[in-house]
């Protein structure tokens, strides 16, 4: 399903953020990515959304290779994944019921099918009563918890969730990675970015880890070693 | 299609309303910049009265020795109206000449008790000659003494006012190519500064441009609500500077009267109304999404 192959980047021609990783992700894996910062986690995920080229190598998306698309293609690239990011990245200006709805707002959807998805999927992350507030109104957990909703609402193949437990309490981490697992049951690849011990050991899930750039390890049902 | 359009009018409006520091700002330098056109349509028509009207007290007279009969001097009359350079040419007669003196200095005892003593008419018929320009007044004089009816001119005042002419002239171009400049100038700085506020705005957005990027959303989905949002500043701007000229015309329209004599501000703006709010309205939607769209088009490029 995506393939990573000899992936190089480097910043400034000597900086190497990720040097020659390798790896292949199947339909409906959870895979964590693990390594202490600056270990090329979110170069990695960056790479895959294309928000920046790599230096060498190639990903595949269901056999499309993702940095030789044309620009005019990226938008339908990133449909097919939702992100969820450790700073939640949520637009401001709009409310959580906008903020999720903008995701399938950009695919097209009519107003019904808007509607209808949005008070399911605020039903499932527990919005409900803040489907009206803005993002400066809702708690951490409520803004992460937001973007998942907007993540998974247009039901994309790929779900990257980049440290989305960075800036969460303990009671709030477990409910997004069980949440995230949740999501994993009904068939969406999960790709978690974390450095959090306690999530991974807990997770039992394939674990992939950087370090340095390098990939290091990869087991099927790995913990968390450093 | 339609559907997105919608959507786009739609997050436009709802940003316009939520983004109140932004549209504030950018509809209060809007005005500043609409209100700025029917200033300058208001000023080139004050300017353009003001300088035919002191154009008009130019002219150059031209006496016929006392032996000329008024038919020779109406045959020249239709020369000289013959001629491209000569915008108008009135025919005065001795007798019309001194009725206009004796109704001027009236009162002047002294040269009532002159004329008196001096018995006959001692005026000159004469030709007030105007023409469309200053520097037509040589070549009107050139025809007048190369030809057959230099035989008949006893004097011109041509020589006497030929300089204050040439100034009236000068300072009324002078005015008008200023008039012309300021115009330019404060409509280059005002659509600087609007586009400058519309930029900083969008600056602010430039995360939020990131991130809808990055969810999916295509150029047009993202490009859409900003464009949108700045059309709805321009037509509230439109509106609101409008209202405010159409009042403070009104208010100071009888103050500026007082200066500048028969010109009717708020009666000029009246009659160009349709025209000055056409303009307004075009240039203050064509400015703001303009701006717009040349200012959120660095953030878009992949």
């Amino acid at each position: 399903m995506i393939s990573f192959q000899n992936i190089t980047k480097k910043y400034f021609s000597d900086i190497v953020a990720l040097d020659n990783i390798s790896f292949d992700v199947e339909e409906k894996e959870f895979v964590a990515i693990v390594g202490k910062s600056g270990a090329g986690k979110t170069t990695l995920l960056k790479l895959f959304l294309r928000e920046e080229a790599v230096s060498s190598g190639k990903i595949f998306f269901k056999g499309e290779d993702i940095h030789r698309m044309k620009k005019r293609c990226i938008p339908l690239l990133r449909r097919r994944v939702g992100v969820i990011f450790q700073d939640y990245k949520l637009l401001k200006s709009k409310t959580v019921y906008e903020n999720i709805a903008y995701a399938l707002e950009i695919l097209g959807a009519d107003k019904e099918t808007v509607k209808n998805d949005v008070s399911y999927v605020l039903d499932i992350v527990n919005l409900k009563k803040q489907a009206n507030n803005f993002p400066d109104q809702l708690s951490g957990g409520e803004k992460q918890r937001t973007a998942i909703a907007r993540a998974l609402i247009h039901r994309p193949e790929v779900i990257i969730a980049d440290e989305p437990t960075g800036n969460l309490d303990p009671y709030h981490t477990r409910d997004i990675i069980e949440l995230l697992k949740k999501i994993n049951e009904f068939g969406t690849i999960i790709i978690l970015s974390t450095h959090d011990k306690e999530i991974i050991n807990n997770l039992e899930k394939r674990v992939i880890t950087l370090e340095q750039g390098r990939l290091v390890k990869d087991e099927k049902k790995g913990r968390f070693i450093l | 299609m339609f559907n997105s359009t919608k959507r786009v009018i739609n997050s436009g409006w709802k940003s316009f309303l939520r983004n109140k520091s932004f549209s504030v700002a950018v509809v209060f330098i809007l005005v500043f910049v609409l209100v700025l056109i029917p200033c300058l349509f208001v000023f080139q028509g004050m300017t353009r009265f003001l300088t035919s009207s002191v154009q008009e007290k130019a002219d150059i007279s031209v006496y016929f020795v006392q032996e000329s009969l008024p038919k020779d001097i109406l045959f020249i009359q239709e020369k000289l109206e013959e001629l491209p350079e000569v915008k108008s040419v009135i025919y005065l007669s001795k007798q019309e000449v001194m009725e206009k003196f004796v109704e001027k200095h009236k009162n002047d005892e002294k040269i009532m008790q002159g004329l008196e003593e001096y018995g006959n008419n001692p005026f000159f018929a004469c030709l007030n000659i105007k023409a469309f320009q200053a520097s037509q007044y040589e070549s009107i004089m050139g025809f007048l003494e190369a030809s057959f009816i230099n035989d008949y001119i006893d004097h011109t005042s041509y020589s006497e006012s030929r300089t204050v002419i040439e100034k009236i002239f000068s300072i009324t171009s002078f005015v008008n190519n200023t008039g012309i400049f300021l115009a330019i100038l404060f409509s280059l700085i005002a659509v600087l500064v609007c586009f400058s506020q519309i930029r900083l705005a969008i600056v602010n957005s430039k995360e939020e441009i990131k991130l809808m990027r990055l969810i999916g959303a295509s150029n047009w989905f993202i490009r859409g609500p900003f464009i949108a949002q700045a059309i709805i500043a321009g037509i509230f701007s439109a509106f609101i500077a409008m209202f405010v000229f159409t009042l403070s015309c009104f208010f100071l329209s009888s103050t500026i009267e007082v200066f500048i004599g028969d010109f009717n501000v708020f009666e000029y703006f009246i009659n160009n109304f349709a025209l000055i709010f056409s303009i307004q309205f075009i240039v203050g939607v064509s400015l703001s999404s303009l701006s717009s769209i040349f200012a959120i088009r660095k953030y878009l490029k992949a």
